[in-house]
């Protein structure tokens, strides 16, 4: 976890710990029927918990170009998901690495068209319209504090995707338009270029 | 004026639209409305062009143009005519795993509740296939009766659907 993480100035050193200690678990991909379940809510303090988001994470840095994952994408139906944008090129605002566990939108505003992909729908890329300023609310794990992010532009569309997946909702199901599908063209390879240099 | 729908199956690479094109223009043909895209590394155009020159005159450009590399057709068509009736516009999600019949079993669906699909994209990618498709409903009709019976064929056919309102952005 960066020092700069918005997340490591409000977690306690062993949550810290426990969250950066995670093992790399496989992406699952469309059509499994987790990623289209609606997640139950979790318990940020039961320590199954903490350590599916220290599983996230991990599977998430490991990830070329990957900016969040959410729990139904490493096969368990629940609300937790991390987010990092740290380095693209189209982030304003960025808190570094987020976890959230029982997250949801309390604002939204601006909605802008934009193009996204997914870990689980690797071949695939689709237009989203999406809100470019956003307030989300969710519970830290381990700690269970309750918290809330106000954010812009790519770090908003990158929680809303995950809040998505958490209730069962791939971005396939929100293209704005019969002409918003597209055949991905660029892969991007393992190794993953590093915090900092991650590229789109 | 006539106006003729030609459509064009091709294997994809340069400069198959500008031999089609260039043959039109050269017959005084001017192009309207057209589609192309790529379909699975096989182009596909439809295009819409009106003018002066008999279709049998068009045909033999055609046929020139299409060397014994792209198929073409030439069709006579009528004028389009205006709707009449007031729509709302909706768009079908679906995506599942692949299998026979989630285009025809959803589409049918729509088709009872008098829904016109008016653009149609289908992908498959690995074993997830995936539809979206643009529908004017008319505005008289029961949205929500519909959005019932696409979630119950969807389920029969082990997918998942969304319809939602589609956005229109107006100036």
């Amino acid at each position: 976890m960066s020092p700069s993480s918005w997340l490591a100035e409000s977690l306690p050193a062993p949550v810290r710990q426990q969250l950066a200690d995670g093992r790399v678990r496989p992406v699952i991909r469309a059509p499994d029927p987790v990623l289209s379940a609606a997640g139950p809510e979790l318990d940020p303090t039961d320590p199954d918990v903490v350590r599916l988001c220290a599983d996230l994470v991990a599977t998430m840095q490991v990830s070329p170009g990957c900016v969040g994952l959410a729990a139904p994408q490493i096969g368990v139906a629940g609300q937790a998901f991390c987010v990092d944008v740290t380095g693209h090129p189209k982030t304003r605002t960025g808190h570094g690495l987020i976890v959230l566990v029982n997250a949801r939108v309390v604002g939204a505003s601006r909605n802008v068209k934009a193009r996204e992909g997914c870990m689980s729908v690797p071949d695939l890329t689709g237009d989203v319209k999406r809100a470019a300023r956003l307030t989300v609310a969710g519970l830290l794990p381990g700690t269970a504090e309750p918290v809330e992010i106000t954010t812009d532009e790519f770090e908003a569309r990158a929680l809303q995707h995950e809040i998505d997946h958490c209730a069962g909702y791939l971005f396939l199901d929100k293209v704005a338009g019969a002409h918003a599908l597209h055949t991905r063209k660029v892969y991007l390879q393992a190794p993953d270029p590093g915090p900092g240099e991650r590229p789109e | 004026m006539t106006s003729l729908a030609i459509t064009v199956i091709a294997d994809d690479r340069p400069g198959i639209i500008t031999r089609v094109a260039s043959a039109l223009s050269g017959h005084r043909m001017n192009l309207t409305d057209s589609s192309m895209t790529v379909l699975s590394g096989h182009l596909a155009m439809t295009l819409i062009c009106t003018g002066e020159t008999p279709i049998d005159e068009v045909r033999a450009a055609m046929r020139e143009a299409a060397g014994d590399d792209l198929i073409i057709h030439v069709h006579p068509v009528t004028e389009g005519a205006a709707p009449t009736a007031p729509v709302d516009s909706y768009l079908l999600t679906v995506h599942g795993a692949d299998r026979l019949g989630i285009v025809a079993g959803l589409t049918a669906v729509v088709a009872e509740a008098g829904g016109n699909i008016t653009d149609l994209t289908t992908r498959l990618a690995g074993g997830l296939y995936v539809l979206a498709a643009e529908i004017d409903l008319p505005a008289d009709a029961d949205a929500e009766a519909l959005r019932a019976r696409i979630a119950a064929t969807a389920e029969e056919l082990g997918v998942d659907a969304e319809l939602q309102p589609l956005e229109r952005d107006e100036l």
